[in-house]
């Protein structure tokens, strides 16, 4: 029976085959050096809008902004929480115990910033979630507290940007095909109000496994429901796999695509064509302007030419708008530096006209509603966006009287 | 409601192709050579790659793609038998798990580093592009493709090892090598042919699923695992038990995801472990299977 020694070490393997990057090397720090923890999906998924391309613009902010803080040298560690919440747990545990670290960055998952957000609270140390889109993270009052912070975006941004576009354009009649878990669950929430409020209606919804390569059974339901729109309430890998099989069941002829949430990685990975006409909503984009696309150039330059995804983009900008508040705050004492991070007003290559609400610890700033081009317009590599207006942070994301999170009160 | 209902039973027949395509060539490569060959997902990503590189670096069109992808992917698992696998025959097999895994993460690594994480785009060749209308289904011309290929090539792969004389020598080398190597058959050779036979089957779905899946380095992991589970329950090492389950767990887990989406992804499993307790040896397996 060699056989029945063999299924446990498959099913072992099968569970480390996602684990080839090691873990970051332990490092000696105290209180010396500031440390900022990336904790991120560097292999799975969202690895491509995320992954190595985020810690390369973490360790650019720690550069540009001179390597020192506090007259301490300023170090950056990185962990791959694969997607794993109790892994993200054990992480960020790690990253405060072991590595000392002040800042808990990234978060590409909105499963695993959950777990973090408890972890920070309990240690008292600043999380700042780049790449999770949950908004329970500074609206509901189990997970809110005064060391989280959200920032680049949330789902309430995203639904009421793309969702209620699509539904006032004309598009009554939703199906929605949804991730699985924390992220997906508060997007579909969030779409569905949004629907809702422009007179629309969701038809129905799918809760699918975060992974799933064959959407064709979801996208026959969608088919047959008579909808107008289909909502994809997923992202990165998910969002690439449901596309390209929503274009081989040519479903574009009769329906609307309302893709919820887009990296220039997505739409990179099948081309433009498969987007192109796409109504999006994002954070930033690296070609708004000159002073974004100077930091694109440098980071094309050691990111083997490829510019950032808008949300590498938000972990420099975070990672720089931390540490000016260290400086401004001349402690990294977590609540000091939280009355130097919150209601300060910036603009930065990233986020504009930006402040942190004090209330709930989101970052306002503007979002872009914006559309996919077509190859035939692209004039650039990964210039894939066209503006079509910029949403002011007040409109963009959820007014003060609805936030059911009130910190400092 | 009808329509909609064969056009599930067709999408689980297209997972299912793939799984089917995959199984049998882990099954052939189990049942002849007794290696649990670990990196056979990472041969169906090579396989797609092999298309993708082909198309962007020499205008390798899809039709071409399916023959040579195959080819140059069963070179490399040639190559990897010959070089690394063939040193542990006389080792238990536990070792040659281990080994298939250790390049698992190396290919994928190494495509990581060339490609990319993203994913790179492959497009439906042209004469396939549309939908086509079956009577009582319509449906992607595509699809309806890859449902046939896998056929073709699973039946032609059966009929091959069950009926020709060469299969025949294929399963007496593996049951007696030393009687067979008294007939003058070069045993070794044979070995490491089965091997890059059973690679180019992954590279061959591989291309397949090019166009409707992401063409990304890890697109391997999220196949493998269901895969192994489909050997399992058809029987270890059953060529004709691979095929049949491989279609059936498509099915299955396509009706799952019609009635209650969270599950499907788990019902592979729990058909695996129903199987196993009523029966330990696989639906198409036999006691000798599991020695």
């Amino acid at each position: 029976m060699k056989f029945a020694r063999l299924l446990p070490l498959a099913a072992v393997c099968a569970l480390l085959a996602p684990m080839a990057s090691p873990p970051a090397p332990a490092g000696a720090a105290g209180n010396d050096q500031v440390v900022v923890a990336n904790i991120g999906d560097m292999s799975g998924v969202y690895s491509a809008l995320d992954g190595a391309g985020a810690v390369l613009a973490d360790q650019m902010a720690i550069d540009d902004f001179g390597g020192k803080v506090l007259g301490k040298p300023i170090k950056l560690v990185s962990f791959d929480h694969r997607n794993d919440p109790g892994l993200a747990n054990q992480e960020t545990t790690e990253a405060i115990d072991r590595d000392h670290a002040t800042l808990l960055l990234d978060y590409t998952n909105s499963a695993t910033a959950l777990a973090g957000a408890g972890v920070a609270k309990e240690k008292h140390v600043i999380q700042i979630v780049t790449g999770g889109g949950t908004d329970a993270l500074t609206n509901d009052p189990k997970y809110c507290n005064p060391y989280t912070y959200h920032y680049g975006y949330d789902v309430y941004a995203l639904a009421h940007g793309t969702a209620a576009t699509l539904t006032k354009q004309g598009g009554k009649k939703w199906y929605t095909i949804t991730a699985n878990y924390a992220f997906g669950h508060a997007l579909y929430n969030d779409v569905k109000a949004a629907v809702e409020a422009n007179g629309g209606k969701v038809l129905g919804n799918d809760d699918v496994p975060l992974g799933t390569s064959d959407f064709s059974t979801y996208l026959l339901k969608a088919k047959s429901s008579g909808a107008d729109v289909l909502g994809l309430d997923n992202a990165g890998n998910d969002t690439v796999n449901a596309m390209k099989q929503i274009n081989e069941f040519g479903m574009k002829k009769n329906m609307k695509i309302g893709v919820m949430l887009l990296f220039e990685s997505d739409v990179h990975a099948l081309g433009p064509d498969y987007w192109a006409g796409s109504t999006v909503t994002i954070g930033g984009y690296w070609d708004l302007d000159a002073k974004s696309r100077a930091f694109a150039a440098r980071f094309a330059a050691k990111n083997h030419g490829n510019p950032p995804t808008w949300s590498q983009f938000a972990n420099y900008s975070a990672v720089t708008t931390y540490l000016e508040a260290v400086k401004r705050a001349g402690t990294t004492d977590p609540l000091a530096v939280e009355k130097q991070l919150v209601g300060y007003h910036f603009s930065d290559a990233f986020a504009r006209n930006a402040y942190i609400r004090p209330q709930d610890h989101l970052l306002i700033h503007d979002m872009y509603l914006a559309q996919v081009l077509p190859a035939s317009e692209v004039k650039q590599p990964w210039a894939y966006f066209k503006i079509l207006k910029v949403i002011p942070g007040a409109e963009a994301y959820r007014p003060l009287s609805e936030v059911k999170c009130h910190l400092g009160s | 409601m009808l329509e909609n209902l064969g056009g599930q039973i067709f999408n689980g027949l297209v997972s299912g192709a793939f799984y089917a395509m995959l199984s049998l060539g882990l099954a052939i490569i189990f049942g002849l050579l007794r290696i649990v060959n670990f990196a056979h997902g990472t041969m169906y990503m090579l396989g797609a790659f092999a298309a993708y590189f082909g198309a962007q670096s020499f205008g390798l069109n899809f039709w071409a793609a399916l023959i040579v992808s195959p080819i140059v992917v069963a070179i490399i698992g040639m190559v990897i038998e010959r070089l690394l696998l063939s040193r542990l025959y006389k080792l238990d097999v536990l070792y040659n798990l281990l080994l298939t895994f250790g390049i698992t993460l190396f290919l994928e690594d190494a495509m990581r580093l060339k490609f990319g994480m993203q994913g790179s785009p492959y497009v439906i060749p042209d004469q396939l592009t549309g939908i086509v209308n079956l009577g009582f289904l319509i449906y992607p011309t595509y699809r309806i493709f890859v449902i046939a290929a896998s056929l073709i090539i699973c039946i032609g792969t059966w009929l091959v090892i069950e009926k020709t004389s060469l299969g025949a020598t294929l399963r007496a080398a593996t049951e007696n090598p030393a009687l067979v190597r008294a007939f003058g058959i070069n045993v070794p050779v044979l070995i490491t042919g089965v091997f890059g036979f059973g690679c180019a089957l992954a590279a061959f779905a591989g291309v397949l699923a090019a166009p409707t899946t992401n063409v990304a380095p890890l697109m391997g992991d999220d196949i493998i695992i269901p895969t192994f589970a489909v050997v399992v329950i058809g029987g270890m090492g059953s060529i004709l038990g691979s095929i049949v389950t491989g279609f059936l767990v498509g099915v299955v887990v396509a009706m799952g995801a019609v009635f209650y989406p969270p599950i499907s992804s788990t019902l592979t499993y729990i058909l695996m472990a129903v199987v196993l307790l009523i029966r330990p040896a696989g639906l198409f397996g036999s006691a000798e299977g599991l020695r």
